[in-house]
């Protein structure tokens, strides 16, 4: 029996909170820091890599929605380039700070899959609403890699990618298959 | 001498306390994240119980208990806390302890 879709977001949504985390103690610590224990370097494109395969996953069980299908593929995509782009950066491959631009584009792509693969207005149900507002933070927040891209070094970058993720995290733990924008069926559900 | 180099011994000092003083507060900083991370998903459960299956457990499957938000948002502040925060903590007062060039 295959889990409800809402349970593959909670568990999506705790890779984002830990990726949220790492990056924040990053920004905290500074990349000198940070970078001090090879491992720690490695953990932001490892994690990127594995939500990408567990995006594959859920893409292979999303047969009863091609939009879905090509949606989760997308994702699953974006995931695993930004993430193989960071491994190499972090093995010295690549030095630009111009492969930024790589991890932007895949914030945008992934945002605008959000945008069109849901096809109810921002107010159908919690999951149209979370649909939208999720695509339009992506959107919005791949001006931080962008920035990083074009003006490196500044915290305001790294800071705003960072929280792009926990509040990925807090967006993507409220979502639920069936319930209204605010509130819960349950008890409604449980009573019929 | 350049008057550069040769700074009164106070300002030195104070220059050096004031820089312990800031990475103390990334230490905190860092130390703390785990912990509030924990507190989120324990004031969570607490607003929100019907999202812990262990407390409702009427027509729950086993996926519902693998997958328990409050407590996921819990174990992810655990793993923060125990693997990541300890080495960076480590290894910022180490940069503190380092002779400075």
């Amino acid at each position: 029996m295959l889990p409800k879709a809402e349970i593959a977001h909670w568990l999506a949504a705790s890779v984002a909170l830990l990726l949220g985390l790492i990056l924040l103690a990053e920004v905290i610590v500074g990349p000198e820091v940070f970078g001090r224990r090879r491992w720690r370097a490695y953990l932001w494109p490892f994690v990127a890599l594995v939500g990408g395969l567990g995006l594959w996953v859920v893409a292979i069980f999303s047969t009863f929605s091609t939009m879905h299908l090509v949606a989760h593929a997308i994702w699953a995509e974006s995931a695993m380039i930004a993430g193989a782009v960071q491994l190499a950066v972090v093995r010295g491959k690549l030095t630009s700070p111009r492969w930024s631009l790589v991890t932007a584009a895949a914030l945008f792509i992934s945002g605008a899959a959000f945008l069109v693969h849901e096809q109810n207005s921002w107010l159908f149900s919690r999951s149209a609403f979370l649909h939208h507002t999720i695509g339009w933070s992506l959107v919005v927040a791949s001006l931080f890699p962008l920035g990083a891209a074009l003006r490196p070094r500044r915290a305001v970058w790294s800071t705003g990618f960072a929280l792009t993720f926990v509040m990925l995290a807090v967006m993507l733990y409220s979502d639920r298959d069936a319930a209204p924008i605010f509130g819960h069926f349950e008890g409604i559900v449980s009573r019929r | 001498m350049s008057s550069e180099i040769a700074t009164s011994i106070r300002r030195r000092v104070t220059r050096r306390t004031r820089s312990d003083i800031r990475r103390q507060r990334r230490v905190v900083a860092v130390q703390l994240l785990g912990p509030l991370t924990i507190i989120a998903g324990l004031v969570w459960a607490i607003a929100q119980p019907y999202r812990i299956a262990f407390l409702h457990p009427e027509g729950k499957g086993v996926y519902d208990y693998l997958a328990q938000p409050p407590l996921l948002v819990v174990v992810v502040g655990l793993v923060f806390f125990f693997l990541v925060a300890p080495g960076l903590a480590e290894d910022l007062e180490k940069e503190g302890r380092a002779p400075e060039s």
